[in-house]
């Protein structure tokens, strides 16, 4: 059974006990332990379920590769799934729950999958569940969801109460990893006065060599580490992160790290996560190296755990797996495990070593020690139901026929190591495949390149292949300096560290153990252990053709699970190999993609969320807004009223009330967030009549004209006013929606087809506050207050512009109307629109003026009938639709969209033309309804003839009103034609179908003797 | 083709799974196909199977650079609606959403079409007043959507948050015969028809140029050598303007990457696919239990089938304020896609200056919906030189001006 030593673990405390629970389980364990190294020192050997069978499972690693022992972490609110014990530091009261079970983890009903393993290959799925048809969305998905799926989600109901943040930095370097790589790389770094950023994923430095007993420079490594952070701490340049993993590796330098700031420790007010943003001009990856685990029956059961896993446990944390436990072996690192092992006390009754040889330096130690080394044997079976109880052994070259039974209750298993590659391979790094240690290694030919097709990532140490402690250190060395080299910064002439560290023979690739095993023994081999996925997995993909890597991955799903392939990979491209009869490089690699491991959403999302998730954007009015209970309407970034309900008022009584006020009295009208663009230049006339339809360049200053504008394509994208403020300068209004949009196109043509013509732009979109006073009274107010300008219809009529002050303030008049009633649009500066609200509304009070909303401008403008983009436009609609050819000009050689309203289909008399629509009952009609055509087309569609693009009802009117593009709609005055509802007469029944008369859309004042007063 | 069942993996669970037959076959290229198809996604393949299966012609070929089924077919998010707004929209999706409801028991492959039922949510009045639109189009064209209340979006996705303090849900245009279903099964199991029915699918060959004679063409040049044909179906997605140069014309395509994403497996917590166009995002679990995430296109042009960062920010940000239960699930695997995109965003299914040569692309960010009803047109089209489903995506459409612009009805990526 596992337990806990009764000394040594140097990353331990023994003096301070941590309490935490598991599946409601009070256990202890100590400062610096790890969730896996705590449960293991309190004998809990099963800590999860796999995924398709529901195998118990115990913990296999550990680090972020860790497929197994995934938890449910924390509670309510704090609820987070699929943590993995082995990266999660316990600390006082840690909850942790088991996950994919029911009932319970020991006791699992899903674990009957695991009995019928031969029904459920890879792939069973797309081959049955096919009839009858409704059975897959009612019977079988609804099961095969359940089943899946790992840990629970949190609770809906529940806000996550951690705050989240982002950093940004820029720098020379970022060095990934904080081992012995890593440091020597900083070091290096550090020296030639490159600013950098190290960043290592655990909480603590100096990686594997400490657990490895390599000695740097005749002491242990852990005093060389110690050292080397305390250098690195006094250097200003070199900027240290713990818990920070670089988890990629992006175009131009781009690199994203993941800081767990403090879930070690959580806290009210500390940050949880933090996502460092940083634009680096090089990547130093010394991300180490992964063990692989080896292919035998039974690998999958509890107390299997990787060789490099079982020392880290022994020496960091000083709990172990079991106390008798049985190394196999392909290579000679994992007799380091059989010694530390022995050193602690631990039984190991053998080694079993797949190669013919085993007389290193390290077996020799082992069986000088007294410890049974067996060369060219190999696992037979694994004995236990629910974890380890014997080893089987046999000849590794033979078929499995069982030579002996080795009672144990841990096995710990090595197949080789893998350089961790992920960030070479984040921005097309290509890999080669060394056959002397079976592992690909980055192609120092084909790096991820940068934006002057210079590579940008280099991999130092493990992570290059240099495996061995001794080159290790060099190659960090060596490729810190060309990486500073290239970066033109000086390198040191230091010499390289003496490490001494006892000579490793070679490895002998061993991918299935015994190598001739049948069938039987191929279908108990796992090589995904959370997906479930075995060699006869494998091996079946290839057989029914799915023999691209890609294929195999896909229809097997290996390496999908949550540590994405980190322990599958190569041993699951090597059995595809095999299969193929193929080499490993031709098989090829699955791409790498970011993140290396998974990171938080909370992270990637940071600061922006609630109500800041996007930018938001005020008016100098909006308090007052906010004060008088404004209903909003989002637009862009703007939150704009839409109306101003009063206690007891609907939404719609609201609408009402304000249009009547505007129509009868006066209505004050926020309308600051309509864009405005300062246009400037000799050439800006000659520009604004290219950007319009029709001529601006005449237009006489102190005058407005309207205008509209077109995509290259011909349809309507804007529309607005446009006022000429002197002979260079012009001030467009743009739609609120459409301001930055039509900056950006202005700057599009400026800078891309006619950077030579002299004219500058600028959106002063919030330099300005802009009140509409609209409505009958509107004057007597303005005149109330007291204005320098002549307000008069002779002095400032309709489409004119004044400057001066009015009520005191520093005022632009604009004599224009969207609600067909004389009207005032009045700019202030932006400090002042509030002062110069209050003040209209003060002084309007005997005028009833009243503030009105959206809504009740977009019914006025369609009472009027006037278009609005967006409504009557929809990104397919010509100026010609709408009939406004008069805002066309003819004389202009050319404007953006001229030549693509010649077109055919745009010149076709068939097309829907702007006309008003009454229902014969007064009734509105349905937001985008059509209007109803006999037949059906080819495909059986109900023909049409039309649509309605803007329906309301109108106060004014006492009835329903709207806009619509009908067939030849302005020659059909008078005539009736049927819309359709989505709503059925009666149930069961045909939808119902409205009636309406074909009008002219000026419903209201069709003279213009209301706003041209 | 031996018929996959329940009964056949018992009887092969007997012999260890050792007896079962390739999927697909692996030819040697003949010298001479009727019709040969470049690019081996899930357009191509279909395309290949609908002209055996509807129009009788199995002399087929289909050419793949990489592996079948390696492009945008195995990227996407597997989302399947019809809810278009223009009428050729509406109507090949719809066509091709029909033929997923049974494509499991057509191919004997269970491609796992899962109608669980697809959700627009409207957050502007602008959105409200573009979904009522299109209820009232798709109810003209044969598909079944409604506009529904913010209670019946909140029964039917019990984890969304409908009061977020910027962009409440106001409704949401629902089809509920929309869905999923297991995106590399539809390209593996056309794959397995076609070859049932005697088409060749040659892996691993790139086509390096079109023979022409007298503006007709006459057969390809590939990395395998030249293959003659009668015709010749262009359907390479991302690559279509660089085949289309090869064939000697130009197409307006411009192509981009898409970026998506999943979260690490959780059990059940939402039934339905919800599409969120203000914010930008979309979201769906998937039978493993991952949430798929998507969002929008990245801004510039490429081929790398990577994105940037930024998007995947815009994204996740947009779905925690639409999900909050997500910001404590971590991201495990993004990836992207080359999407070939149009000027209108509709696709090309057309004829071409080049006799006998047909072009099928322009599926932007949405084509994996479209897959069965695009094959079954361009399979018509190039069979019989017309399809009602494919003749308003003709390349004319862009001289006329004739566009069939969606981006009312989709202001996202799908």
């Amino acid at each position: 059974m596992s337990l806990r030593l009764p000394k040594g673990g140097r990353l331990i405390d023994r003096d301070k006990r941590v309490v935490f629970s598991f599946n409601g389980k009070r256990l202890t364990g100590f400062a610096g332990d790890t969730l896996a190294s705590a449960l293991m020192g309190s004998g809990q050997r099963i800590m999860g379920r796999s995924f398709k069978y529901h195998r118990p499972r115990g913990v296999v690693a550990s680090g972020v590769e860790e497929p197994n022992a995934l938890v449910n972490l924390g509670k309510g609110k704090t609820h987070e799934p699929n943590q993995r014990a082995t990266t999660t530091e316990i600390f006082q009261g840690l909850q942790a729950t088991s996950q994919n079970h029911w009932p319970s983890l020991s006791w699992d009903i899903g674990e009957v999958n695991a009995l019928i393993p031969r029904f459920l290959p890879a792939g069973f799925y797309y081959k049955t569940f096919i009839h009858p048809r409704p059975f897959w969305k009612h019977v079988f998905e609804p099961f095969i969801r359940q089943s899946a799926g790992l840990g629970k989600a949190p609770d809906p109901k529940l806000q996550d109460p951690d705050r989240y943040e982002q950093f940004y930095a820029h720098t020379d370097l970022v060095i990934a990893g904080g081992g012995i790589a890593g440091l020597q790389a900083a070091l290096e770094a550090g020296r030639s006065g490159a600013q950098v950023i190290l960043c290592e994923q655990s909480a603590h430095w100096g990686g594997r060599a400490p657990v490895d007993g390599v000695e740097i420079e005749g002491q242990p490594a852990e005093v060389w580490i110690k050292n080397a952070v305390d250098t690195l701490e006094k250097m200003e340049n070199i900027h240290l992160r713990l818990r920070c993993m670089v988890a990629g590796v992006y175009d131009h330098g781009y690199v994203l790290a993941y800081e767990r700031v403090s879930d070690h420790a959580p806290q009210d007010d500390v940050v949880r996560h933090r996502l460092w943003r940083i634009r680096s001009r090089h990547v130093i990856a010394a991300t180490g190296a992964l063990e692989r685990p080896l292919s035998f029956a039974g690998n999958d059961k509890p107390g299997v755990m990787l060789a490099s896993a079982v020392r880290d446990h022994v020496v960091n944390y000083g709990s172990a797996p079991g106390e008798r436990v049985v190394i196999v072996t392909n290579n000679d690192d994992a007799y380091r495990t059989a010694l530390v092992l022995a050193e602690a006390g631990l039984t190991v009754p053998c080694v079993v070593d797949a190669r013919a040889r085993a007389e290193g330096a390290l077996p020799k130690a082992v069986r000088a020690r007294g410890i049974r080394v067996l060369a060219g044997m190999g696992i037979s079976n694994i004995k236990g139901l629910r974890g380890v109880v014997a080893a089987q052994l046999c000849r590794q070259d033979g078929a499995g026929e069982v030579i002996e039974d080795v009672i144990c209750d841990a096995v710990a298993m090595s197949g080789g190591w893998s350089p961790v590659v992920h960030l070479w391979s984040h921005c097309g790094g290509k890999l080669l495949w060394e056959k002397e240690n079976s592992f690909f290694r980055p192609d120092p030919d084909k790096p991820p390149t940068d934006q002057n097709g210079e590579g940008f990532v280099i991999c130092a140490g493990a992570a290059n292949g240099a495996l061995h402690a001794g080159q290790t250190l060099e190659d960090a060395l060596n490729s810190t300096r060309k990486s500073l080299q290239d970066l033109n910064m000086p390198v040191s002439d230091q010499a390289f560290l003496k490490v001494s560290v006892p000579e490793e023979e070679k490895l002998e690739p061993v991918w299935i153990m015994p190598a001739k095993a049948g069938p039987k023994k191929r279908a108990k081999m796992w090589l995904d252990f959370q997906n479930d996925v075995k060699v006869s997995d494998v091996q079946l993909a290839a057989r029914e053709g799915y023999e691209s890597v890609e294929h195999t991955k896909r229809y097997t799903t290996l390496g999908m699970a949550t540590d994405q392939g980190k322990l599958s990979n190569i041993n699951g491209l090597a059995v595809l190999a095999g299969a193929l009869g193929a080499e490993i490089p031709q098989v090829g690699t699955t791409t790498f993609r970011p993140p290396y491991a998974p990171i938080s959403m909370g992270a990637i999302a940071g600061e922006a969320r609630g109500a800041l998730f996007q930018p938001l954007r005020r008016t100098p009015i909006q308090g007052w807004h906010e004060d008088n209970g404004a209903h909003f309407e989002p637009v862009g970034y703007w939150r704009r009223p839409y109306c101003f309900p009063r206690k007891g008022e609907s939404h719609r009584d609201a609408v009402n009330r304000e249009i009547l006020a505007v129509r009868n009295g006066v209505g004050l009208l926020d309308a600051s967030t309509l864009g405005k663009i300062i246009v400037k230049g000799p050439d800006a006339g000659r520009f604004l009549d290219m950007l319009y339809t029709n001529v601006m360049s005449s237009l006489k200053p102190g005058k407005c004209r309207y205008g509209l504008m077109c995509s290259e394509n011909g349809f309507l994208m804007d529309d607005g006013v446009v006022a000429r403020l002197d002979e260079e300068t012009f001030l467009v209004h743009t739609t609120t929606g459409g301001a930055d949009r039509i900056h950006a196109h202005m700057e599009d043509w400026l800078q891309c087809e006619w950077w030579d013509w002299k004219v500058y732009t600028a959106n002063v979109t919030e330099a300005f506050a802009q009140i509409a006073v609209v409505g009958p009274k509107a004057r007597a107010l303005l005149n109330k207050i007291g204005a320098d300008i002549d307000l008069s219809k002779e002095a400032l009529p309709f489409m004119g512009w004044a400057e001066g002050r009015i009520g005191g303030f520093d005022a632009r008049v604009f004599r224009i109307s969207f609600s067909g009633e004389l009207s005032f649009e009045i700019a202030v500066p932006a400090s002042q629109g509030r002062a110069f609200w209050d003040k209209l509304l003060e002084a309007g009070a005997e005028f009833g003026a009243t503030p009105y909303g959206t809504e009740a401008l977009h019914v006025m403008r369609a009472e009027k009938g006037f278009i609005m983009i967006g409504d009557e436009t929809d990104g397919t609609v010509i100026p010609q639709d709408l009939g406004l050819d008069w805002a066309i000009s003819k004389k202009k050689d050319d404007y953006l969209g001229k030549r693509a309203q010649e077109r055919s289909h745009m010149a076709d008399p068939e097309r829907w033309k702007l006309v008003g629509l009454e229902t014969l009952d007064g009734s509105v009609l349905p937001d985008g309804s059509y209007a109803l055509d006999e037949g059906v087309n080819e495909n059986g569609q109900g023909n049409t003839q039309g649509r309605v693009t803007s329906t309301y009802f109108s106060p004014t009117l006492g009835r329903g009103i709207a806009m619509g593009l009908v067939r030849h709609g302005p020659d059909r005055m008078g005539e009736v034609i049927a819309f359709n509802t989505t709503k059925p007469a009666a149930k069961g029944a045909a939808p119902k179908t409205i009636k309406a008369r074909i009008v002219s859309p000026v419903f209201y004042d069709p003279e213009g003797e209301k706003q041209n007063v | 083709m031996r018929r996959y069942s329940a009964f056949a993996i018992a009887r092969q669970a007997f012999r260890h799974h050792e007896g079962w037959e390739r999927a697909w076959r692996s030819p040697e290229p003949k010298a001479r196909y009727d019709v040969v198809i470049v690019g081996a996604g899930g357009h191509g393949l279909a395309t290949a199977y609908y002209l055996g299966k509807n129009h009788g012609i199995r002399n087929v070929a289909v050419i793949e650079k990489g592996w079948l089924g390696g492009g945008n077919t195995g990227r996407n998010t597997t989302i399947i609606r019809s809810n278009y707004l223009q009428d050729p929209s509406a109507a090949i999706y719809e066509k091709a959403r029909s033929l997923y409801e049974t494509l499991s028991q057509d191919l004997n492959y269970n491609v796992m079409f899962s109608p669980r039922g697809v959700m627009m949510l409207a957050q502007t009045e602008h959105e409200i007043r573009g979904y009522q639109r299109t209820a009232h189009a798709n109810a003209l064209q044969g598909v079944a959507t409604e506009f529904i209340s913010p209670r019946r979006v909140k029964e039917l996705c019990p984890i969304i948050n409908l009061d977020g303090p910027r962009y409440p849900v106001l409704g949401a245009l629902w089809q509920p015969r929309g869905g999923t279903a297991r995106h590399d099964a539809v390209a593996w199991g056309y794959a397995r028809a076609c070859s049932d029915i005697g088409m060749d699918i040659i892996q691993q060959t790139e086509v390096t140029g079109v023979q022409r004679e007298g503006g007709q063409v006459v057969g390809i040049d590939t990395t395998r050598g030249p293959i003659a044909c009668g015709k010749l179906g262009i359907v390479v997605a991302g690559h279509s303007g660089v085949m289309a140069e090869r064939a000697g014309f130009r197409l307006p395509i411009e192509s981009v990457a898409l970026q998506a994403l999943v979260s690490e497996p959780i059990k059940p917590v939402m039934d339905v696919v919800v599409m969120a166009n203000t914010v930008h995002g979309y979201m769906s679990q998937s039978d493993k239990g991952e949430m798929v995430i998507g969002g929008g296109a990245d801004g510039y042009n490429n081929y790398t089938q990577r994105g940037s960062f930024h998007h995947v920010e815009e994204t996740v940000r947009a779905l925690i304020e639409t999900f909050p239960i997500i910001s404590r699930l971590k991201m495990l695997r993004w990836w992207g896609g080359i999407v070939d995109m149009t000027g209108d965003r509709s696709p090309i299914i057309s004829k071409t200056p080049v006799e006998g040569v047909f072009v099928n692309c322009g599926w932007g960010t949405g084509g994996f919906k479209a897959i069965p009803g695009s094959g079954w047109a361009m399979a018509e089209l190039m069979a019989k030189g017309h399809s009602p489903l494919a003749d308003a995506f003709s390349l004319d459409r862009f001289r006329e001006g004739r566009f069939i612009d969606e981006s009312v009805a989709a202001g996202v990526a799908h």
